[in-house]
């Protein structure tokens, strides 16, 4: 017998679990599937936003109470056919095939990495990337590191690698004072948000933030060494050990488009109730537009009670969720990225790590009017194992190439997966006995 | 616009024909309504593979393996061509005597082989199963990344003069006239009709899509070093009718690997079938039982132009404007630099190097008329 779930959402973030607790009140079969071992997300799996403890703290009880079943280390790549989602299981080795009946996608967000000479140096790494190495006990202490790029996650970064011992040297924003002033005003408005930023201030004190500051290369022999900076009039050098750099989050919506949702601006379009242009199919959180944690929570919560049947209770919350995409927007345009740092790039500045394309041929096409498919063709840009997941947000953001299409699998597997008949997860006594 | 010749379609075989067209010395024009190389030459394996299933398929491709070969200095570092030699798997005693009869064949045309004992086969290629019969060699045989190949072709043949009319759609093609979708026209002394498996322009013909599926790896340099076919390969490419698969590996230059081959009739649908993908990747893991390890990055599809009598349609039309340069199913990479020559050796009155008769379309009309008859 081949059960369904009522509710089927990916991703354990603070959306996705939100998402969980509001559905599970309605007494539905609710299960999440997350490609880590642990619910979280972003920010509370890596221990980042610690200022928000006592949310983290509510909701990571909220849900191991509600009896939503997480299914952890599931990574979701394909959809072969409505209702149905398959996940491969690396613990187990096996392709797990879900059947569910309404479906929320709570897939979170990535960094952005944009190229420069010398970013592929060793010692360059992304912001977030660096964050979850330390957590993971890699040691900075007595390090000496340039975090950069633009982004409230810059400052959070540097936070917590401040405590953790590194000598943190300066944080380069390169969005300017003056564009940052109308989000700053939005944050004073937010009584939970300005919390966060004057204790991140706090463990600041003594790092210099320069805003209209930007990378221009990293340098070094064989190992980053130096990064030379520029604020647009003269260009000095830090001598570091680690440039942590990373251009904001971008959505991830490879999950979305497989399931055939539309999307507009960069993000997935969705109604009031969180639902998507495809019937069942929902959408929570950062792939709906970058707008943080206090968002993803409000938008999990409406999606899990809209696709539980309660639109009443998803409709008191629609004027905070709206004030909240607010704030994303005002988010959005304060880290908007300038046109100096598209322009960083020499011709032989690789752009796609997988399969060494440099700037100079992608630029060259582009100069010939070619669109992102000639590129992929004749270079393979975006065509190694990351799937464009890296190049892809930067190759858009320098030649305005969008990829608008996605093949499953969505993330790599084993050929094995598809080899061995998918296993439908009922035969997964025990996610039936813990749902008991 | 008036030009000497128009080529209709900037696939592999629509590049190569206006490279040659170009080189000798006419005013050229290719029309295509997408990307450059989007079809079935962005899709394939670009295995440059002399087949032997039937004599006129065997000096077509050898033709075609020679040009390859010839121009191999000239091509660019992007076609990353590598001369791997394609590996013909023998699992048993049945398939070693057909692999004796395979040597005879290509020998009659002058293709170098080698065979293969079992302990010289798990010497040459160790991840494949114990217990295989043996080989044959095919060491002229190479791989090449067609999207390039093809981009090339049409690069040079820019260069030399011939212009490129993107992103519009032909929609008749007669008496040399080529009619536009909005409306415009352009005419030619000489059009070629290089549209792959689309029959649009030339609705009496019949090639139907053959489906296939490729699975492209992470990169594992050195784990095949030859292209890799089942000697079952012909009596699978060969079914009229029924889905088949067959064990089809190939190295590519960056360390990946390509595996394929499935064969389906079907509608022009590219979603992924998961049953008949599992049967191809079944056939790889039976002779290469560790291939089930490697990480898979991206799988796709991609359609075969396929005439009844499986040899592609080059040569001239009862309309004596129009010539065809399609239908290659399976072979259309390996193919595409001696159907150029053929194409030009009409137009310009040149002596081809090989028989070109099996080709000819009027044997296509002969069968619509038996068929309508
Ligand atoms: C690197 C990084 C660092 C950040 N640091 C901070 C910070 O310090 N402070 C702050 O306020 N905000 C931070 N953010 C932003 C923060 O993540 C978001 O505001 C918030 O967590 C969004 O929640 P979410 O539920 O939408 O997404 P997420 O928290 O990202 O959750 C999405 C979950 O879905 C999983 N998932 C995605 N695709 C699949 C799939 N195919 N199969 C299975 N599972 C899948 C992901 O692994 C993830 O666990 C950071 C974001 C990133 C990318
Ligand atoms: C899975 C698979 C594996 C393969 N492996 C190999 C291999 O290993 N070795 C080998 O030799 N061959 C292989 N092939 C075959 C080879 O890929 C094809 O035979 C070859 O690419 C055909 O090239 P083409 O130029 O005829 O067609 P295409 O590349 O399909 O080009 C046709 C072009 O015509 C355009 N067009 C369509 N309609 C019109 C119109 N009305 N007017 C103008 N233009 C139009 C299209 O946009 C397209 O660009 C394989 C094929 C597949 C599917």
């Amino acid at each position: 017998m081949s059960m369904r779930w009522d509710v089927l959402i990916v991703g354990a973030g603070p959306a996705g679990m939100a998402a969980a607790v509001a559905a599970s009140r309605g007494r539905l079969r609710v299960a999440v599937l997350d490609d880590n071992a642990a619910a979280g997300g972003q920010i509370w799996r890596r221990g980042l936003g610690e200022t928000a403890e006592p949310a983290k703290q509510k909701m990571l009880h909220a849900f191991k109470e509600c009896g939503a079943v997480l299914l952890a280390g599931r990574r979701v790549v394909q959809a072969p056919e409505p209702g149905v989602l398959e996940a491969w299981c690396d613990e187990t080795n096996v392709l797990e095939r879900y059947h569910y009946d309404r479906l929320i996608l709570a897939t979170g967000a990535r960094e952005r990495f944009l190229p420069f000479p010398g970013w592929t140096l060793p010692g360059v790494m992304g912001a977030g990337g660096l964050q979850a190495l330390v957590r993971g006990g890699y040691d900075v202490r007595g390090k000496r590191v340039v975090v950069a790029g633009t982004g409230p996650l810059l400052m959070a970064v540097a936070a917590h690698l401040k405590h953790d011992g590194a000598k943190v040297v300066a944080i380069c924003e390169q969005a300017s004072m003056a564009r940052m002033l109308p989000f700053a005003a939005q944050l004073a408005k937010k009584p939970s948000k300005i919390l966060q930023a004057v204790a991140l201030g706090a463990n600041l004190r003594g790092v210099s933030y320069k805003t209209g500051c930007w990378p221009v290369a990293a340098i070094g022999n064989g190992r980053l060494q130096h990064v030379e900076l520029t604020d647009g009039r003269r260009r000095w050098t830090e001598q570091c050990d680690l440039l942590a750099c990373g251009f904001h989050l971008v959505p991830n919506l490879e999950l979305p488009l497989l399931f055939g949702c539309r999307v507009e601006n960069d993000a997935v379009a969705v109604n009031a109730m969180q639902q998507t242009s495809v019937a069942g199919v929902y959408c929570a959180g950062e792939p709906t537009g970058i707008a943080g944690v206090d968002a993803a929570l409000l938008q999990g919560e409406i999606a899990g009670l809209a696709a539980a049947g309660n639109t009443g209770g998803a409709e008191k919350l629609v004027a905070r969720s709206k004030a909240e995409r607010a704030f994303g927007e005002a988010m959005t345009s304060a880290f908007r990225l300038r046109d100096e740092v598209l322009r960083l790039c020499d011709a032989n500045t690789i752009v796609c790590r997988c399969e060494d394309v440099s700037y100079g041929s992608l630029k060259a096409l582009a100069d010939e009017k070619n669109n992102w498919t000639d590129a992929k063709l004749l270079t393979r840009c975006g065509m190694g194992p990351c799937q464009g997941r890296v190049c892809g947000p930067a190759v858009e953001a320098l030649f305005g190439w969008k990829n608008a299409s996605v093949r499953p699998p969505v993330f790599p597997v084993p050929i094995a997966a598809f080899i061995t008949e998918p296993q439908s997860e009922f035969d997964n006594q025990q996610a039936l006995q813990e749902m008991q | 616009m008036q030009f000497d010749v128009l080529i209709l379609g900037a696939g592999i075989v629509g590049s190569a024909c206006a490279l040659e067209c170009a080189r000798a010395g006419m005013k050229v024009g290719i029309v295509e309504p997408n990307v450059p190389a989007n079809g079935a030459s962005a899709a394939g394996m670009g295995h440059i593979v002399v087949m032997d299933d039937s004599p006129a398929q065997l000096a077509l491709s050898r033709y075609g393996r020679e040009l390859w070969q010839q121009m191999r200095q000239a091509l660019p570092a992007t076609v990353e061509y590598e001369q791997c030699g394609t590996l013909w798997v023998a699992a048993d005693e049945e398939e070693m005597q057909e692999v004796h009869a395979k040597q005879r064949t290509y020998a009659s045309v002058g293709v170098e082989t080698e065979i293969l004992d079992a302990q010289a086969l798990e010497h040459a290629e160790p991840q494949l199963r114990k217990g295989l019969a043996g080989g044959l060699r095919v060491p002229g045989d190479g791989v090449i990344y067609p999207p390039a190949a093809a981009r090339f072709f049409l690069d040079e043949a820019i260069r030399l003069g011939a212009t490129l009319l993107r992103g519009v759609l032909p929609v008749a093609a007669a008496q040399g006239r080529v009619k536009l979708q909005d409306g415009s026209g352009l005419s030619a002394g000489a059009i070629v009709i290089a549209t792959g498996v689309n029959t649009s322009l030339v609705p009496w013909i019949t090639v139907q899509p053959r489906k296939g599926h490729l699975v492209i790896t992470d990169r594992y340099p050195g784990f095949v070093r030859h292209q890799l076919v089942e000697l079952g390969y012909l009596k699978s490419a060969h079914k009229l009718t029924a889905d088949s698969v067959a064990f089809n590996v190939q190295p590519r230059q960056t360390g990946q690997l390509l595996i394929g081959s499935s064969r389906q009739y079907s509608d022009a649908v590219p979603d992924v079938d998961a049953a008949i993908l599992r049967r191809m990747l079944d056939r790889a893991s039976e002779y290469l039982p560790r291939i089930s390890e490697l990480s898979a990055i991206r799988v796709w599809t991609g359609f075969r132009a396929a005439t009844p009598d499986k040899l592609p349609l080059i040569g001239p039309t009862p309309d004596r404007s129009v010539f065809l340069a399609m239908g290659f199913e399976g072979l259309g990479i390996t193919n595409a630099p001696g159907a150029a020559r053929l194409v030009g050796d009409y137009l310009l009155g040149r002596e081809p190097a090989i028989d070109r008769t099996p080709f000819l379309p009027g044997r296509a009309l002969k069968q619509a008329e038996a068929m309508r008859a």
